[in-house]
């Protein structure tokens, strides 16, 4: 009994950062109906920076948050200067153009700070009063901070103007456009925030999986599980999928198949949800017209 | 009029047939590395040609086509390490395997359109290398060891131009043998009806269903049929670099075959050498910048080309035949 709670505690520790990865998703795929291929390698990336701030002596939380802005800036920029000249294109352009992302990223980090496993600080103390035998301090910890991240996006799409033009671009651009919503940076902004996202999920869990350019690689195929699971345009749905996927992946993983397999349980997750519910668990059934 | 286009027929008979002497003369010109990597072009192209069947025609995006690469080397090898089977009589095995899993691969395949099929093929290219070192079935696949192989040695020997016919030029020719046929077969099935169904699928699913095509049998053949190409040269690849293990199958692979397919165009028949010739050589020249060098640089081109020349080599060579090719009816033609 006590190994099968800790393997459901961890399952949701690690589900809180699949959650994210998914989150992360599904924003840009309600926005442009996209689904981004680079968003792990994206997130390593961030988590590189991060990783050479802590080194050049900044505090954590310094460089946590200096990393949240510049790949917030980073993500706009992506967004501006290389997906919005194909943003109408064909879906292969697309698909073509964000795994040359992925490429590039990942290339880019392995380039800068090479191949070699480093570890990550975790921000949260060794020794706690409230870790118990069950999960770490840094479990908690990760998933306090992914839960703040939440209920600070849904605060900000929920009761900000910006949210509300944000929201307004998405579902239906052509009206937005005519009330004055300058829709190509709301996307623009979207892409910020997935990336910054991204770039929180990639901190939580580098102390747990080390950093090197791969980190993200098995990570995302989890994401996309979990956006898929969820529904892809519902992003509650999306936090919920994570925690789902992340439960099942370690129960599965301790009982069932062992830890070998864990990629072919993504892929199995993946075809599964798109053959049996196309629209997730919590997806909106979608009719489109000829 | 009749007269130049004799003429020009002679001209083209001319030029193939001394493509042909030079093709066959090439490996005995250069030094070993280089007919080992001539290999591979060839193969890397029949793997291209096979992707370009379902993504160039069909319209269906696959980000997983190294996973079928990885099973026909493995199903070659696997015959030829436990059974003792000949390297030649392999390949239709590889070929047959493919099919059946890319056929059936086909059939989720059908529910997913553009992004999600890209999606679900990507996780397919990521979780096969893992299946392969799996424990339970480490007796077959030698887990993460993969397995070795023996060059097969050449069934006569000469020498030619001071150089002998050695393993590797002899699978030149064993490679040139198989690559031609699966061009040629891929061009029969692609100029014809069949051919003309794929275009119609990728250009407008529903007026080609209208028109009385078969979608689903048509999309999962074309998965299959494009399954089955990868993995012959998936299993002549095993045969050449006489080895196979499941990390030589990574993601980067599958990712490799779609440059090799962008930049040689899509939909064109000839570009898969094109294709197949970049992914060889273009590492090989950026490998002495840094290890991390060649992908920064796919990952560019990938980018640059779908804003500047979205058809590919073929593209650039067509608009340029078109723009420089003397004028029908115009005078001195």
């Amino acid at each position: 009994m006590d190994a099968l709670l800790h393997q459901i505690f961890s399952g949701l520790a690690s589900g809180c950062i699949y959650g994210s990865v998914a989150l992360g998703l599904v924003m840009i795929y309600q926005a442009t109906h996209h689904i981004n291929f680079a968003q792990g390698e994206m997130a390593t990336f961030s988590t590189f920076i991060a990783w050479s701030l802590i080194q050049a002596g900044w505090p954590y939380w310094a460089a946590f948050f200096a990393t949240v802005g510049i790949t917030f800036v980073g993500g706009v920029l992506v967004q501006r200067i290389i997906l919005r000249p194909v943003e109408k294109a064909p879906v292969l352009t697309n698909v073509i153009v964000f795994i040359g992302l992925l490429v590039i990223f990942n290339s880019v980090a392995g380039w800068l700070f090479d191949y070699t496993i480093k570890s990550f600080p975790s921000p949260f103390p060794q020794q706690s009063v409230l870790a118990t035998r069950y999960f770490s301090a840094h479990d908690l910890g990760s998933v306090g901070v992914m839960l703040t991240v939440l209920a600070a996006l849904w605060a900000f799409f929920r009761f900000t103007p910006v949210g509300l033009a944000m929201r307004a671009a998405a579902l239906n651009p052509e009206s937005a456009r005519l009330v004055g919503i300058r829709v190509g940076w709301m996307l623009a902004m979207g892409w910020g925030m997935a990336s910054a996202i991204g770039a929180v999920a990639g901190m939580m869990v580098a102390p747990v999986v080390f950093l090197d350019p791969n980190m993200m690689g098995g990570i995302l195929l989890y994401g996309f599980a979990a956006a898929l699971l969820g529904g892809i345009d519902n992003p509650g749905g999306a936090v919920i999928g994570g925690f789902i996927v992340g439960v099942l992946e370690n129960l599965l993983g301790a009982y069932v198949i062992g830890t070998e397999l864990k990629l072919t349980v993504a892929l199995v997750l993946i075809v599964g949800t798109l053959t049996l519910w196309p629209n997730g668990l919590f997806g909106k059934n979608v009719v489109t017209r000829v | 009029m009749s007269q130049g286009h004799t003429m020009n027929r002679q001209l083209a008979w001319a030029l193939g047939a001394l493509l042909v002497v030079a093709v066959c003369m090439l490996p005995f010109l250069v030094k070993n590395y280089r007919v080992f990597q001539f290999n591979l072009v060839l193969i890397y192209a029949i793997a291209i040609l096979g992707l370009n069947i379902l993504v160039g025609f069909n319209g269906q995006i696959s980000l997983g086509h190294g996973a079928f690469f990885a099973i026909g080397g493995y199903t070659t090898a696997v015959l030829m390490d436990k059974l003792g089977m000949p390297y030649w009589a392999t390949l239709p095995f590889a070929g047959v395997l493919c099919f059946v899993l890319g056929f059936l691969m086909g059939f989720p395949a059908l529910r997913l359109g553009g992004h999600y099929l890209a999606l679900a093929t990507y996780a397919l290219a990521l979780a096969v290398p893992q299946l392969l070192k799996y424990k339970k079935i480490e007796g077959l696949t030698g887990g993460v060891q993969g397995i070795v192989l023996n060059k097969p040695e050449p069934p006569f020997s000469f020498r030619f131009l001071g150089q002998p016919l050695n393993a590797d030029r002899w699978l030149y020719f064993f490679t040139l043998a198989v690559a031609a046929l699966m061009f040629l077969l891929a061009w029969n099935l692609l100029r014809g009806r069949i051919g003309r169904a794929l275009v119609a699928i990728r250009d407008h699913p529903i007026a080609a269903t209208a028109m009385g095509i078969n979608l689903p049998l048509f999309k999962s053949t074309a998965f299959g049929v494009s399954a089955a190409f990868t993995g012959v040269a998936g299993a002549l690849g095993a045969v050449c670099v006489a080895f196979v293990s499941p990390d030589s199958f990574s993601v980067f692979l599958s990712i490799s075959l779609l440059v090799g397919l962008v930049v040689g165009g899509l939909a064109s028949i000839p570009g898969a050498i094109f294709g197949a010739a970049f992914i060889q050589f273009v590492p090989n020249v950026a490998d002495e910048l840094s290890k991390a060098a060649p992908w920064a640089i796919f990952g560019v081109i990938l980018i640059g080309l779908m804003y500047l020349m979205p058809t590919g080599v073929m593209g650039l060579i067509g608009t340029l035949w078109a723009r420089f090719k003397p004028k029908a009816g115009a005078p001195g033609a």
